[in-house]
């Protein structure tokens, strides 16, 4: 009598399934085409970065990184960082998921900045659409790839699909916190002025809160990184895929260089987009 | 305060405020029907836990005159000025903007008022801090659909009006706050509205820029001839720019008229004690001022010793007390001289007898007279005619600048 009675049991399981069979049923066709178009898409961004040559894509690395940190030597360091990569025989594949990075990343800044911009108008919204962005960002990544699955079976697009809705939390967050951080005497000034809700957001929200919406971004980017390693899983192709790949043969060698990648890739796009959003706090003072 | 005799605003009313209500809560129109409407502020609290903004407030300006609001915090003086621009719906009432009703405006009219007829300064100057001077100045305009050339025409104007011209190009942040309440009022100006507002404009600056503020702000109010409304917690800010003053308790005026009404006749205790308070002049004695003398003289000094003690002293003159402290009178150099002169061995009868006196509890309001009357120092003496101290022409001037100078911190 002490353990939990097993009488009790909601059954939350097999709703989602049924649910999930459900969405199958009757939304299978809408997904299967918003599938195509999204591969399409990946595809197209996928093949400008592959057909990028792999010394112009080290320049531009090289210049941008240069150009947001501010010393010609970081650029040559992440310029270095991106020649190891490809000196692993790594080139392709991490293009393939840079590729991919890119494309979540969009995907979620057109979804979530608007999102966040809605949140920081109502109350409501934003009290109701908090805990659904806390379970997003807490619930084990793993999880997400079986819906995606099931709706756009392997490959690419359930990856971003997985991805967006993994990554897509910190931007709205921040977004939402950013307007909302806007002063309360700045705003009043601007209604003094006549301004329509739509000119306040354009000429003053926005522009104020733009430091914190970069945070969102570069935050949003390095967990769509993580998110596309996990997501060769289900069938990405890309650096993630080769480690998985070696955790399946115990190839600890192997599995070191496309780790070490993956690290490698991770800190040239962080330092990039940090240095990004610094410089517009910056800018501000 | 000499401005309301020099200015001498027209007779046309340019506002009006008709018995305005604002009550912040859940159901604010319960309370306007109930009993509680004339029931103190914290009953209502205590009762609906609404807060009482505004009771009944009806005032009107006329135009080009400087009406001031007056009050502490919490008086509902903010909330008032922010009714006249509907940043807060008044909960009842009306506001007529040179005869029309503005409570009853739709958004593209209201947004019409703003953009032309009223503009409004803030306590935290409510810059833009992504936008230069000039940008900002120019947002009112920008907003309002003029177009791009015209609008910084004009901004440059207003910007030259507030003595800002060389700063267009620089960012809010990089100014003194005595500069950005600049940008703040250019900013205002730039529409070339009817009617300025202004939420304690100087209330975040020094003293010292405060004062300059206010100087200009009178300047410009002759050049310019704008209808304003100026809120402020400062008595002294109240008396100096205002032709009209309107004192607000909780939410109600509590007295309504011209600085000198105000001062001379204050409506109750509320009032008065605000007017006490900032105006030292009226409540300080001169026992507050008074100094112990570098030299005090007795009756039966000879002259040769009284010049050596006036010398050593440095002092053209003297007060002379008997054995019991009283105070006979004054002697100066020249008479010492002259009594040396002549041989006669005391300064007992060559006294000069008609000193300005006064006691302790004199106001210092009342020693201006005295003072102006003799080109000696006031004696301070008690009831029984005992010398306890001297105040000079300047340490009662002393006193009511540093005075001036905390209530004006305050």
């Amino acid at each position: 009598m002490f353990n939990f009675p097993s009488q009790i049991r909601i059954p939350l399981a097999t709703w989602i399934d049924q649910l999930m069979d459900w969405v199958l049923a009757h939304w299978g066709a809408f997904f299967d085409a918003l599938g195509d178009v999204l591969l399409q898409v990946l595809l197209y961004i996928e093949k400008i970065f592959l057909w990028l040559p792999w010394f112009v894509v080290l320049i531009l690395i090289g210049v941008v990184a240069w150009r947001a940190l501010g010393r010609w030597w970081h650029g040559l360091i992440m310029a270095a960082l991106l020649f190891i990569i490809g000196a692993f025989g790594y080139w392709k594949l991490s293009m393939m998921t840079l590729a991919l990075v890119t494309s979540s990343v969009l995907i979620s800044l057109a979804i979530g900045i608007p999102t966040g911009i809605l949140m920081a108008q109502s109350d409501l919204f934003e009290s109701l659409f908090r805990p659904v962005l806390d379970a997003m960002q807490t619930m084990p990544s793993f999880v997400y790839l079986i819906p995606a699955l099931m709706l756009f079976g392997l490959g690419k697009v359930p990856a971003v699909f997985a991805t967006i809705i993994y990554a897509v939390p910190p931007v709205i967050r921040l977004t939402n916190v950013g307007i909302r951080q806007v002063s309360k005497s700045v705003l009043e000034a601007a209604e003094s002025l006549g301004s329509s809700s739509r000119q306040i957001l354009f000429n003053v929200q926005l522009p104020l809160a733009f430091p914190s919406i970069m945070v969102g971004v570069n935050q949003t980017t390095m967990m769509a990184l993580s998110m596309v390693v996990v997501a060769s899983m289900i069938g990405a192709r890309g650096l993630g895929l080769e480690v998985l790949l070696a955790i399946n043969r115990i190839e600890v060698g192997r599995g070191f260089e496309a780790g070490l990648s993956i690290v490698f890739l991770a800190i040239i796009i962080d330092r990039i987009t940090h240095a990004l959003a610094a410089k517009q706090q910056a800018a501000r003072r | 305060m000499q401005n309301g005799q020099e200015r001498s605003p027209g007779n046309e009313v340019c506002l009006e405020v008709k018995s305005l209500w604002k009550i912040f809560g859940p159901k604010p129109e319960e309370i306007l029907r109930s009993e509680l409407r004339r029931a103190p502020k914290k009953e209502i609290l205590d009762q609906t836990g609404c807060v009482l903004g505004l009771r009944d407030v009806s005032f009107s300006v006329r135009k080009g005159e400087f009406f001031m609001l007056m009050g502490l915090s919490g008086s509902g003086k903010s909330t008032c000025i922010r009714c006249l621009l509907r940043l807060i719906e008044p909960t009842a009432g009306s506001i007529l903007v040179e005869g029309e009703d503005i409570c009853g405006y739709d958004k593209p009219k209201l947004m019409h008022l703003r953009r032309h007829t009223i503009g409004m300064v803030f306590q935290h100057f409510g810059l833009f801090p992504h936008y230069s001077v000039a940008d900002n100045v120019a947002y009112g305009l920008k907003v309002g659909g003029t177009p791009k050339e015209e609008r910084y025409e004009r901004a440059l104007k207003a910007i030259e009006t507030v003595g800002l011209k060389g700063w267009e190009d620089y960012l809010p942040g990089s100014l003194s706050g005595g500069m950005q309440q600049r940008v703040g009022i250019a900013r205002a100006l730039a529409k070339d509205p009817e009617i300025l507002l202004m939420d304690e404009p100087f209330s975040g600056l020094d003293p010292l820029i405060r004062r300059e503020m206010q100087d200009e702000l009178v300047e410009l109010q002759d050049k310019l001839q704008k209808t304003i409304i100026f809120v402020t917690h400062d008595l002294h800010e109240a008396l100096k720019l205002g032709d009209r003053i309107a004192i607000m308790r909780d939410g109600e005026i509590i007295q309504l008229g011209t600085p000198e009404d105000v001062i001379t006749s204050p409506a109750d205790d509320y009032v008065r004690d605000f007017v006490q308070d900032a105006t030292p002049s009226k409540v300080l004695t001169a026992d507050r001022i008074k100094e112990e003398p570098t030299l005090l003289l007795y009756e039966w000094q000879g002259p040769q010793v009284v010049r050596h003690m006036l010398r050593s002293a440095r002092r053209q003159n003297a007060f002379v007390v008997n054995k019991h402290h009283q105070l006979l009178g004054l002697v100066t150099r020249e008479i010492v001289e002259d009594l040396i002169k002549r041989g006669v061995p005391s300064i007992k009868n060559a006294l000069i007898e008609d000193v300005p006196t006064c006691t302790s509890e004199t106001i210092v309001e009342d020693l201006f007279p005295i003072a102006t009357s003799s080109h000696f120092s006031i004696a301070v003496v008690d009831g029984r005619g005992r010398f306890v101290g001297e105040i000079h022409d300047r340490t009662i001037l002393d006193s009511m600048i540093s005075d001036k100078e905390e209530t004006n911190d305050v």
